[in-house]
């Protein structure tokens, strides 16, 4: 053994397997630590995430009646790898009440990618969604035979009155551009498409949750991962009490029945929107699940625009109703007192006739409860020529700049920015720009605007910006901004009109003798007196429109209101009784002149207007 | 006398070696526990599953040992050749006594138990190897000194293969070229070896090339390039001419460094090249050898030519020969074939496996791959992954040193033996534990194809947990003996 020659051959052989197991850490080095692509190769095999559906915020009245709530659905999906040989393909029509045909449409159609751009023989596919508990109760008794099935429970939207369906807005499925720009999102995943709904997608829609479960190699699951250490549960949404009140809102969209218009009802105080009725409108119910898409297109289909809001999109002159703001800015601005009288000749009158019979002259508060033209024309032309016209008409435009600001004081010519009100026109108070464009800088008079002193012309309102000016009078010199949601007071959003309380005082008298003895004294409310302002606004395309905006009782007014039927006629009969029954409803709870109700909800004045 | 001799024993065992020996058997124990843990299961001495089962196996294994150590040394020198006769008898019955398990004739079954005879002939045959290679007068002198031993390991491998279907433990008997090696074999053997296996898998992994010699290419040829300066050395060596070896290397390398750089311009054919390098060192040696007499060069010569007719063999072989499902593995080892929902299934997520671990691995139960039972065979063959996947490569990279440490120390304990017979038979020892070592791990990390052996004392199973202790634990009582034994 001394004189081994073969002595140094166990450094070879250890050497060998040296080398070996160098080679062996190497590969491993390569394998855990280089090749990252492993790691979520493991957890595609193993892991599964389940996402747990929040359920959505509920939506309140005023009054916590409930408006809005969930209706459980379910939807069935498929794991196609996982459903094995055995599969009875004959069974799960039976059980799902279709055909074999149906069945093998709805397959190609999912692994079809151009129609199902996420398909994966590895992850549920949603096979079937939006059905009711009754269309898969079956198929829950026999779920286990059907390796690769699962049953999901979603919700959809339910709604406990036939009302409001602009002001809620509905929910529907997300599209790709939701999709890219918040990663919340995932397709299939629904979310407010519009009104409140929209606005509030964040408080309403909650959080997910998910849960992570493991599958083992046959696709069974094995129970949670890492004990549901990374499971989130879901987080329910917050319920949403909005400031309407459902009976009025029921009322206003009552009394509209067959008629293209709207009804804003805001409580003045506190600038809440008690009601906001756009007709033709839908039963809110008809834009959920299965049906949604189809009656979308309808609704966006239909030549009189029901997907419209009117009380916040339309836009119309505000005709006489405008004389309120007209009296209250020429008294501020000095043009005319109280007690400045100014002669009516009647049918006769020039420029702007007089549609009314009255005596001449009228002072500030016969001309509103006579809606007397020329009276406005007179005060209008002695405010903006208070100064004379200038040598190039710059005092003249210099006062119309005033008026012009002080009527948008009002809320006028510009939308809410300060609300959650989603779709809303600026409506327009016509600029100097506007006039120069038209007739060059010095080539434009109060003669030739006169229209505007009589809210026709150029002049624009929607009808939620003409409550809000009920409002803002009813508050004798601010408003704040008209708002949806009960639990956010908006006290800071309070605008000043920088119209002097006193001058109210006139105006308010003047709307009420309008009630009483005006164009609105045969609407009487017992015990209630009311403020009001008709107008009938002249309109190219058709018959006038109606108008009224309102406030009630007089002292202490909690109620403010602007109605609008398109092309009914005078607004005497057509808007001012709307307004007066939405103030008997709000201050005594019901409605005594049940005959006038019947009336106003029986004259169809719109054969097309779609009754859903 | 005889007391006194069994307190040696404890005095003079070899501590370290029994140190490794637990420690492997306990973490692979604690491995097959989470290889097999599923999420209604409890504890680890449930007897109703393997981690509970392989308790048992252990302590058996334990007592086992001990009653290995308290026999006298003598007794295998003198049943070696006894024994294996027994074995071989038992090895022919086998494939009638046994029962069909997945292909394979290799179980006995009794009672309660089965038992993988095959995995005790290793340690047989180690004893025979050791007796008859230890022999005062056997030196390996000449290739007729090798046909006894061939035959010996031979013999077994055939029945296992042939009757048993049991490929992967037929292979573990080639693990004896080293122990052979180590006692004067020549080197060209284990190289021979290594180059057969290497071109095998060159000549099929580029096949698909075709070239005017009908199979092979630029791998093929580069490998026998190789190959042929591999032999040209050897024969140098033996003629003390290590000079023209260099030389003949070096204007190798210088040709084809030439081509690589002309290649950035005009691209070079570099199977012509190779085949041209070939001929003109054939042509070479033959001229060297008729000028200085040197016959043995000729041999060179015809290597070269032997080489281009075995990468023909081989394709005949891969093609006509074997088995589809052989095939198949082969193929998509060496990645010829994609099919990781197939045949390449268990590499691919044993990859996976061990691949997630990353550097820390998952922690103790909670490999999702192996908990999930996404591998295979991972509480037996492919127990390596869940030691990957749990433990990551700071884990993976322990056993795999513990296992060098062990083996290393095996050659040490093997080169202080006093006799031939202790010291073959300790070689022999630790030739198998490498050769399980590298085929299972090389396996598993898909570094070599897939051959079902076990990880010596980490795969679930009694038979070869028993197999490897009865290895180990005979050589550890030698080696008590050792100051004992006068030479």
């Amino acid at each position: 053994m001394i004189n081994d020659p073969n002595d140094s051959r166990k450094y070879v052989i250890s050497g060998i397997a040296i080398v070996i197991v160098l080679v062996y850490i190497i590969r491993l080095f390569y394998l855990q630590i280089i090749d990252q692509s492993t790691q979520g190769q493991a957890d595609n095999n193993a892991l599964v995430k389940q996402t747990i559906y929040p359920s959505r915020g509920l939506i309140y009245d005023r009054n916590g009646e409930l408006l809005v709530f969930n209706q459980p659905i379910y939807e069935v999906t498929l794991t196609m790898r996982e459903m094995g040989a055995n599969w009875d393909t004959t069974q799960f029509c039976r059980c799902m009440h279709i055909s074999r045909e149906e069945f093998d449409l709805r397959i190609a159609d999912i692994k079809n990618r151009r129609k199902n751009r996420g398909y994966s023989r590895w992850t549920p596919q949603v096979f079937l969604s939006q059905l009711k508990k009754e269309d898969i109760a079956m198929l829950q008794e026999e779920l286990f035979l059907f390796p690769g099935v699962q049953i999901q429970k979603r919700t959809l939207r339910d709604y406990t009155y036939k009302a409001a369906a602009h002001v809620l807005g509905s929910v529907g499925e997300v599209n790709q551009n939701d999709i890219d720009r918040d990663h919340y999102y995932a397709r299939g995943d629904y979310s407010g498409r519009d009104g409140l709904e929209r606005t509030y997608e964040q408080q309403l829609r909650g959080e997910k949750g998910v849960e992570v479960l493991m599958r083992d190699s046959r696709g069974r699951m094995q129970g949670s991962y890492q004990d549901g250490a990374l499971d989130r549960n879901a987080v329910a949404g917050t319920d949403l009490y909005t400031t309407l009140d459902i009976q009025l809102q029921l009322l206003a969209e009552e009394l509209l029945t067959g008629k293209i218009g709207s009804v804003v009802a805001i409580e003045p105080q506190t600038g809440e929107i008690l009601a906001l009725a756009s007709s033709p409108a839908w039963n809110p119910k008809v834009l959920v699940g299965k049906e949604r898409s189809k009656n979308y297109n309808t609704l966006l289909n239909d030549p009189l625009k029901p997907l419209m809001n009117r009380a916040t999109q339309a836009m119309y002159p505000p005709g006489s109703t405008f004389k309120t703001i007209q009296a209250l800015v020429c008294l501020q601005q000095k043009a005319i007192t109280p007690n400045t009288l100014y002669p009516c000749s009647g049918p006769q009158s020039s420029p702007i006739k007089c549609t009314h019979h009255h005596g001449s002259p009228v002072a500030l508060g016969e001309a509103i409860e006579q809606s007397c033209n020329p009276y406005f024309w007179c005060a209008f032309r002695d405010l903006l020529q208070k100064d004379g016209y200038g040598d190039e008409n710059e005092a003249f435009r210099h006062r119309y700049e005033l008026w012009r600001e002080a009527v948008m004081a009002f809320g006028l010519g510009q939308r809410f920015t300060d609300t959650d009100l989603s779709e809303q026109s600026a409506g327009s108070v016509p600029s100097t720009k506007l006039f120069d464009r038209i007739y060059g800088k010095t080539g434009w008079k109060a003669i030739t605007i006169r229209s505007l002193s009589i809210g026709q012309g150029e002049i624009l309102v929607t009808p939620l910006q003409l409550a809000n000016q009920a409002a803002a009078i009813a508050n004798e010199g601010y408003f704040i901004t008209p708002h949806l949601n009960k639990n956010d007071s908006m006290s800071t959003h309070r605008h000043e009109l920088a119209i002097d309380t006193k001058h109210f005082a006139e105006v308010k008298e003047g709307m009420h003798r309008v009630m009483k003895y005006g164009t609105g004294r045969w609407y009487p409310i017992d015990s209630i007196e009311c403020a009001g302002k008709t107008g009938t606004a002249q309109n190219p395309h058709g018959k006038d429109h109606a108008i009224f905006i309102g406030f009630a009782p007089v002292e202490n007014p909690q109620i403010a209101v602007a109605v609008v039927v398109e092309n009914a006629g005078f607004g005497a009969t057509w808007a001012c009784p709307v307004g007066s029954l939405l103030f008997e409803q709000y201050l005594t709870g019901s409605i005594k002149r049940t005959g006038l109700r019947k009336k106003m909800r029986e004259s169809i004045l719109n054969e097309s207007v779609q009754n859903w | 006398m005889r007391a006194s001799r069994t307190g040696n024993i404890w005095q003079n065992l070899d501590w370290p070696t029994i140190g490794l020996f637990l420690g492997l058997v306990l973490f692979g124990w604690l491995n097959i526990y989470g290889a097999s843990y599923t999420f209604d299961q409890t504890s680890i001495f449930d007897f109703s599953n393997r981690a509970g089962k392989q308790f048992t196996w252990i302590l058996g294994s334990l007592v086992l040992g001990v009653v290995l150590l308290l026999i006298d040394y003598k007794t295998y020198d003198v049943l070696a050749y006894i024994a294996y006769g027994a074995m071989l008898l038992l090895l022919l019955a086998t494939p009638f006594l046994a029962h069909d398990i997945k292909g394979s004739m290799s179980w006995i079954s009794l009672g309660p138990v089965s038992l993988q005879p095959a995995e005790f002939a290793k340690c047989i045959v180690a004893l025979a190897i050791a007796k008859y290679m230890g022999r005062y007068e056997y030196k390996i002198r000449t290739w007729r000194d090798l046909i006894v031993p061939f035959a010996i390991i031979g013999v077994p491998a055939l029945i296992i293969m042939v009757l048993q279907k049991e490929t992967g433990s037929a292979l573990v008997f080639a693990a004896f070229l080293l122990v052979f090696y180590r006692q004067g074999m020549s080197g060209y053997v284990l190289w021979v070896g290594v180059a057969a296996v290497a071109l095998f898998i060159i000549s099929i992994r580029f096949s698909a090339v075709a070239l005017p010699l009908g199979s092979g290419s630029v791998g093929v040829l580069a490998c026998m390039l190789l190959l042929t300066l591999v032999e040209i050395y050897f024969t140098c060596k033996e003629n003390k001419n290590g000079l023209l070896w260099l030389i003949l290397t070096g204007s190798v390398m210088l040709v084809y460094g030439i081509g690589l750089v002309v290649n950035i311009w005009i691209q070079v054919p570099f199977d012509w090249l190779s085949i041209g390098v070939v001929v003109a060192l054939s042509i070479y040696t033959v001229i060297e050898s008729l000028y200085w007499r040197k016959y043995q060069l000729l041999i060179v010569a015809l290597f070269s030519l032997f080489c281009i007719g075995y990468t023909q063999a081989c394709d005949f072989v891969f093609t006509k020969v074997l088995q589809p499902h052989q095939r198949i593995r082969i193929e998509v080892l060496l990645g010829m074939k994609e099919d990781p929902a197939g045949a390449g299934y268990n590499v691919n997520q044993a990859r996976i496996a061990i691949g997630s671990g990353q550097l820390f691995g998952k922690g103790y139960l909670n490999g999702t791959q192996t908990k999930l039972q996404f591998v295979p065979e991972q509480d037996t063959d492919f127990i390596f992954c869940t030691v990957g996947e749990e433990w990551g490569f700071v884990g993976s990279v322990i056993v795999l040193l513990a296992y060098l440490f062990f083996i290393l120390r095996l050659i040490v304990i093997a080169e202080r033996q006093r006799t031939i017979f202790n010291r073959i038979y300790a070689y022999s020892v630790a030739s198998i534990f490498l050769f399980h070592l590298t085929i299972n791990v090389g396996m598993v990390l898909g570094l070599l194809p897939v051959i079902g052996i076990p990880l010596p004392f980490f795969s679930y199973g009694g038979s070869s947990l028993w197999g490897f202790t009865l290895l180990l634990f005979i050589l550890l009582r030698l080696d008590v003996a050792r100051t004992e034994q006068l030479r």
